[in-house]
């Protein structure tokens, strides 16, 4: 367990710098002069040349590269070009936790659901309940978010609120950052209550995919482990089929299911940056999209590594998870 | 699983776009925003023109979009799989890292970084699109490279004294194909989903084009007036994904004989 801990943990800061690497060169990828595309081609020679000069445009890239990465270990995102004293990083503070806040939400909605309607349409084969959640998962990969995010709008914009992760009437000094829980630790209930009100829509739109994905994979899952030797043996002995279908076989089909989830998070902050563009809710979609019209490219970058940040995190969160749950992956091929 | 259903999906999609619709593409009338209608079966958008007709158009766009981004992903992913497979060593290790670090990216994010810089156009949307299905078909190529790799026909093709270029094409590949040709189906309607995506945040094909994301974005914007523009086009995305997801599906269960016993 400590090597595969131990491994896992040497690999993440070489998958950290790869991945900003990639931004790099992504953000150093505009066609032209810099200068001009952020700027625009009429703006005055001196403050092309001076935005050059306080940038290292100017410099050889290898240079730029080095200046980037020093920034980057100490925390400098760099700047806004456009807006005087703004730095990217607190930027990024200040709306990655309610993207985050919206995340989970619709995480929580996807497992719980996904779990539920996976495992009832298993041990129901064939059922109406198979039957209509395998449609729905079948739709809710074809659909795409922002026009379920619509559709939501439209069918409840009467009585739930469609914009903003709260009221305006509401006001809140931050401690962390999250609004469910600012507000609790506040006993600002009120305010509570209201920003819950406003992320149930989000929350339900972006979960859609991931349960659509859940639900399909902890079907089959559950469906190859409900036909296997072991569970056939637990049902012999006289189990309850309850505890058959919960304790031994859910047990066995989590591995899958974990995977997927894995990778749904990232499909979730993926889909967050979408679903806080058609509720116009404050986030890193909001502020993804604002620096691209902006042309803050050093914005866009900040705001794309985090999040990438963020998801190699969790899944190197759910290979640990492995270990947890499957003791082969623990102590390796030659022992268990 | 259901056959016919999802190729008369598929084929309705396809259909769609090739049936020419009889009014211009850009006009631009002053009946704006009109519910649907006789003359007008979807309604018209902010700018008077038909919708009926940018669908049509949007069907043909779409589907342009979705096989050029899937054909990107896999001239690019297919080698560079099927090379870490057939060789191994450095080169595997090389192509691993590369598509772990790809997937070290939501694909939505990563799509954005690499469309920002490059400015919303057709190209752009294809380029970023397609690297970002890139991971997938390398990954693919490369697993079954590797499993057919060690199979007899490819011994005795080397006994024979064939390249490794002749082996890879002529004995690998074609075996290779069925997983291949799924994940290029079911690729074709995640690449229209994404473009729509794309779109939808400006970052896609140009203003004023009939693409499927882009008739939301603008009649999102004033759905307040009318919702009917912002409808359909979303609807028909999902129903043309829906169509490549049935497809390949259904491709996937008589492809792989594993799959039919969980059914």
């Amino acid at each position: 367990m400590t090597a595969y801990l131990l491994r896992r943990l040497l690999l993440l800061p070489l998958i950290l710098w790869a991945v900003s690497f990639v931004v790099f060169v992504l953000m150093r990828s505009v066609p032209g002069d810099p200068a001009d595309a952020i700027l625009g081609e009429k703006a005055p020679r001196a403050e092309k040349e001076r935005l050059r000069r306080e940038r290292g445009f100017d410099r050889p890239v290898l240079v730029q590269y080095g200046i980037y990465l020093g920034k980057l270990v100490r925390g400098d995102l760099g700047e806004s070009y456009k807006r005087a004293n703004t730095r990217v990083a607190d930027e990024i503070r200040s709306n990655l936790p309610p993207t985050i806040e919206l995340t989970l939400a619709a995480m929580s909605i996807a497992i719980v659901l996904g779990l539920a309607l996976g495992i009832l349409s298993a041990v129901w084969k064939g059922g109406w309940v198979d039957y209509l959640s395998m449609a729905v998962a079948l739709a809710g990969t074809s659909v795409p978010i922002f026009w379920l995010g619509f559709l939501l709008i439209l069918a409840f914009g009467g009585f739930l609120p469609i914009t903003g992760t709260h009221g305006p009437e509401h006001f809140l000094d931050p401690v962390t950052g999250f609004l469910l829980v600012d507000t609790l630790l506040r006993g600002n209930f009120a305010m509570f209550w209201d920003v819950v009100l406003h992320l149930l829509m989000p929350a339900a739109a972006l979960s859609t995919i991931p349960l659509a994905m859940t639900a399909r994979i902890t079907r089959s899952s559950m469906l190859e482990v409900l036909g296997s030797d072991y569970v056939r043996t637990a049902r012999a002995k006289g189990a309850p089929p309850w505890s058959v279908v919960m304790r031994h076989a859910l047990r066995n089909a989590l591995i899958p299911i974990v995977t997927i989830v894995g990778l749904e998070f990232g499909y979730l902050l993926g889909g967050a940056v979408l679903t806080e563009t058609v509720f116009a809710r404050q986030g890193m979609g909001t502020f993804i999209l604002r620096s691209v019209r902006e042309t803050e490219y050093d914005s866009i970058g900040g705001a794309v590594l985090v999040l990438a940040f963020t998801f190699v995190l969790v899944n190197l969160l759910v290979d640990l998870a492995y270990a947890f749950i499957d003791p082969r992956v623990r102590y390796g091929p030659k022992e268990a | 699983m259901a056959g016919l259903a999802l190729l008369v999906l598929f084929a309705l999609g396809a259909a769609a776009a090739g049936g020419s619709p009889y009014d211009p593409l850009r006009s631009s009338a002053d009946e704006q925003l009109q519910p649907p209608s006789g003359r007008h079966p979807f309604g018209t958008d902010h700018q008077g023109r038909d919708v009926l007709t940018r669908l049509a158009y949007g069907a043909r766009i779409s589907l342009l979009i979705g096989t050029a981004c899937v054909a990107f992903a896999a001239a690019l992913g297919v080698p560079l799989g099927a090379a870490a497979g057939y060789f191994g060593g450095w080169v595997d290790l090389s192509v691993s890292r590369l598509v772990d670090v790809l997937l070290s990216f939501p694909s939505i994010l990563l799509a954005i970084a690499i469309a920002a810089p490059m400015g919303a156009s057709l190209e752009t949307v294809i380029v970023s699109v397609g690297v970002v299905g890139v991971p997938q078909f390398a990954r693919q190529a490369r697993a079954s490279v590797l499993a057919l790799r060690e199979q007899e026909f490819v011994t005795a093709a080397r006994a024979l004294g064939a390249g490794h270029g002749r082996i890879l094409f002529r004995a690998i590949l074609p075996n290779a194909l069925g997983p291949l040709i799924v994940l290029a189906t079911l690729g074709v309607g995640s690449s229209i989903l994404m473009a729509a995506a794309l779109s939808y945040l400006g970052l896609g094909v140009e203003v004023g084009t009939a693409e499927w994301g882009h008739m939301f974005r603008e009649g999102f914007n004033d759905y307040k007036h009318s919702p009917w523009p912002a409808i359909f086009p979303g609807l028909a995305i999902s129903l043309a994904v829906l169509g490549f997801n049935l497809f390949g599906d259904g491709l996937r269960d008589a492809l792989d004989p594993r799959s039919r016993e969980t059914r």
